[in-house]
Parts: structure tokens; sequence; C-alpha cells
């Protein structure tokens, strides 16, 4: 009885292991994809890399320019996430289960919740390009929406979690419905709240550049504006700007959480 | 004296036949200090928030100070929360604001709406949540977070909420569940202390047989959902205890039963 166990277990692992042997082999085989060509050609990446995608001097007379874009970006980031924040703080106070007003409309946020965060940023941009074109907008109500829904939900957990207790307590001394939601729900669960959404500012940062690129609008705009145009220390500059905005920002973000928590 | 509260035919059903509660009835004077004990899942815990209204109970009549809660509305509910302080096995402060930030929580049943979304307090109710902390010894941890403080002392803030809201009653869910023997018993006399000296009803879930005998005017026996004892404690012995916890309720019984109805 017992070495049948471990057999079909053995068994079982060996089946597993064979089907992704299959999965791959079939892949490579539907998509032409020379391995050992792939992997040598990471060698050659690197030194093409090197060689074109550096910043030399002439890329840094551009910096201004990418300075002005990087801030426009941030900001733009910086004001979908508040914004979104406050509409989902409102959404999930009305749409959790400790301080939901009914079932209907808890249910009906939970979908709204759902719907919009499950439509990616990128998918979010290309839907809004249609009627809103290639405009800051875009990009901004791209991440506004993609926020909203995360945040929601992200916040009916937390305010479920932490408050339900103290909201007990509140209701049963008489107290009404908003003196409940401003002396006790919003100050237990605000070091959480203030969390997500320093959370969201960075992640949007970084999603606001891809969106850029889509949408033609701030620093991803002038990337793809730099690179198509062969003016690869351009866009290398461009890249490398990206990168210490998203450091610093994560730096200051986690020196905020430390002091709120 | 006259009668505070009374239960008449008191059900609550959950679902289609989970019953809670089953045919209460019993009724309590003011100022006595009643004990409700009996094993988890009785519904204990249900027949105390009946009252308040925390929960609604499916059929009877609670009378309370004359009026029958069961057919209060929004506004009527509200007040008669105000009447009645509650205090929870897990204390239920907001552990991030501070000790007087907590017990002026109790003020907000009093307040407009206005009021209360901004946390305007008046000048008295001040003095009053500070006589209240000092009467139960946290005059050093008024501006202290609650998430400093040990469990008996978030249960005396607990207790001091419950007493800035001029309670005529006050509900304790098992109060002591959760504490040491010594902050346990800090907590009982504070309790005791509060029904004696301020004339105060407390109605008390208790899981500590012990403690229930030591310090109620009268113990309330419930087994699922049904009132098996209504009487003084002295008059709880083997028997009844076996009657509330049923028959495995085994030797320690024996022993503290014998100890504490002798």
């Amino acid at each position: 009885m017992q070495a049948d166990f471990f057999a079909k277990k053995r068994r079982n692992s060996f089946i597993y292991f064979a089907l992704l042997i299959f999965l791959t082999w079939g892949a490579i085989t539907v998509t032409e994809y020379d391995v050992i060509k792939g992997f040598t050609s990471i060698p050659k990446a690197v030194e093409w890399t090197f060689s074109n995608f550096y910043p030399n001097e002439k890329a840094m007379t551009k910096l201004p320019d990418i300075l002005k874009t990087l801030v426009e970006t941030v900001l733009v980031s910086i004001a979908a996430t508040t914004v979104a924040a406050l509409f989902a703080l409102l959404c999930a106070i009305l749409g959790s289960n400790t301080t939901g007003i009914n079932g209907i409309f808890s249910s009906f946020s939970r979908a709204v919740a759902a719907l919009f965060r499950n439509i990616d940023v990128a998918a979010w941009s290309m839907i809004l390009l249609f009627s809103f074109g290639q405009n800051v907008l875009t990009g901004y109500f791209a991440l506004f929406f993609g926020t909203f829904g995360f945040l929601t939900r992200a916040f009916m957990e937390s305010i479920d979690e932490v408050s339900q207790s103290s909201v007990e307590a509140l209701r049963a001394t008489g107290a009404g419905y908003f003196p409940i939601i401003f002396q006790s729900v919003i100050p237990a669960s605000m070091p959480q709240l203030l969390s997500w959404i320093l959370f969201m500012v960075e992640t949007n940062i970084r999603h606001a550049t891809l969106i850029g690129i889509l949408t033609g609008t701030g620093i991803g705009f002038l990337f793809s504006l730099y690179y198509k145009s062969l003016n690869y220390s351009s866009a290398s500059l461009v890249v490398i700007v990206i990168v210490a905005a998203i450091l610093i920002i994560e730096y200051i973000s986690n020196y905020v959480r430390r002091v709120i928590l | 004296m006259t009668t505070l509260l009374e239960f008449k035919n008191v059900s609550k059903q959950y679902g289609h036949d989970t019953k809670a509660l089953s045919d209460v009835s019993f009724a309590v004077k003011e100022g006595e200090f009643v004990s409700i004990i009996g094993p988890s899942g009785a519904g204990k815990s249900t027949l105390l928030r009946c009252i308040n209204r925390m929960i609604d109970a499916s059929s009877g009549e609670i009378i309370f100070d004359g009026a029958n809660v069961m057919d209060f509305r929004k506004k009527e509910l509200k007040k008669l929360r105000t009447r009645i302080g509650m205090i929870f096995q897990h204390y239920n402060l907001v552990n991030r604001l501070s000790v007087i930030e907590n017990v002026l929580h109790g003020r907000l049943g009093y307040k407009s709406t206005l009021a209360g979304v901004l946390g305007l307090y008046t000048e008295e109710e001040k003095q009053q949540a500070y006589s209240i902390l000092r009467i139960l010894g946290l005059e050093d941890h008024i501006y202290k977070r609650c998430d400093q403080l040990s469990g008996g002392q978030k249960q005396r803030v607990g207790i001091a909420r419950a007493l800035v809201q001029n309670p005529k009653m006050l509900l304790c869910d098992e109060p002591i569940a959760s504490l040491d023997p010594n902050a346990s018993r800090i907590i009982m006399e504070h309790l005791k202390n509060i029904s004696s000296s301020m004339g105060i009803t407390v109605i008390i879930n208790l899981h500590q047989v012990d403690v229930a005998l030591k310090y109620s005017d009268r113990i309330i026996g419930v087994n699922k959902g049904r009132v098996v004892y209504d009487g003084t404690p002295d008059g709880v012995k083997t028997n009844e205890l076996q009657s509330i916890y049923g028959t495995d309720f085994g030797k320690t019984v024996d022993e503290q039963g014998g100890q504490h109805a002798g």
C-alpha cells in the first residue's frame, strides 16, 4: 500500500515533467526559435549597448528637455494616483463589509473595482486613445482607472481588517455613521491606506513611462522619439534618468512609510 | 427596586434551523450585578447584543426602562445605545489613537454629525473623561497611544469609554477572557465598584464560574439558547452547573462547586 503511494507520486512527477518538456519543445518548433542563436546573441547585444547606448556630450544638451518631461510624467502619475485614491476611498468605505451601506452597493462597488483593476493600464491607454487622442489626458485617465480599481480593493481589505472591532464599539455607543467613519475607520486604517497610495505612486511612475510610449506623451514619448531617430545616446540618457527617478521615489516612499507606521 | 430590563419570550434564529435563543425570559432590577454563564456557543453573546440591538431578536419583547426596544426606529435606537455602555473581550479600541481620544468616543452618540465628524468635545466632556480615567487609575497614561498599553489597561480604557456615556446599564461581553488573573481581578473589582457606587446595572458574560459566583448578585445560566438557571449565586451547586454546562462537566467542577457553594 505504502510502496504504491510513493510509486504513484513518482509517476505523477514524471508525467508533469514530460508534459513540460513537450510543451517547451512544441513552442520552440512552432515559433522556429533557435535556442543556441538566441543565447549567443546576448554578448553581442551587450557589446552593442556599450558601444552605442550611453549618453555622450551631445546628449547632455538634451538633459533640460528630458528633465522637464520627467517632471511632467512624475506629476501626472502623482495626480492620477491621489485623485484615484480619493474616489477609491469613497467607494471602499461604501462597499466594505464593515462600513458598507448595503449588500447591493457592496457587490456593485466590488464589481466595478474588479473590472477597472483587471484591465491593464496599457489596455486602458489604448482604449482611451480613441477618445482623447495623443494627449496627456489619455495617460492620466489610463493611470487613474487602473489605480482606482486596485486601490478600491486594497482599501476595502485594509478597512475590514483594521477597523471592524472599533466600528462595532462605536455603533454600540450610539454614534452615527459619519462620526464612526471619521473618528474610527480613517484613523485606524490611515497607515495602511497611505502605504498603498505610496506603492501605487511608485508603480504608476513606472507605468507612465510605458504609457508615454503608447500615447505619445511624457518621457516615454521622448524615449521613442530619440530611439526611432537613431539618437541612441540621448535615448540612453532618458533610461538613466528614469531609473534614477524611480530609485529616488522609492527611497522617499520607504522613508515616509517608516515614519508613519 | 424597579425593574430596568425585562426579556419576554425572546427568540433569535439564524437562518432556518440555527436557534441562538429560544423563549428567553428574565428580568433585571436597577443596580443589579448579573452574570450570564454557559458554554461557548450557548447564546450568551447573542443575548447581550439583543439588548442594545447590535443583533435584532426574531421574536418576543425586550423592555428597557419601560419601552420595548424591538419597536425602536433609527433615532430612538441611537438614543437607547447612548444609555447602554458596552465592553468587549478584545477591547475594540482604536489602537492608534490616544487614551483620551478613545474615551471621548463614548460621547459621540450625544453629538451632532458635524461635531462628531470633527471630534469637537466640550470642556466638561474632557473633564468628565479625565475624572473617570482617574477613578480607573489611568491618569498617567492619558496621552499615550492605546497600542502601548497592557491588556488590563486597554480594558480599563474600554470601561472608561462606556462610563463617559453616563449609561444606565453596562453590557460586558467576556471582559476578562483575554486577561491574566491579576488584571482580571482589577477589572472585576472596578466593575463591581461601578455597580455599587454609581448605581449602574451591570450584565456580564463570563466563562469563569468562580468569578461569576464571587462578584454577582444574580446568576443566569444559559445552555443551548435557553435559560436553565436564574437565581442567587448561593443556589449554584454541582447539579445546577451540570444542567448549565452538561453532565460531562467533570471533577474540577465538584471541587470548584463545593468550594464556592459551601
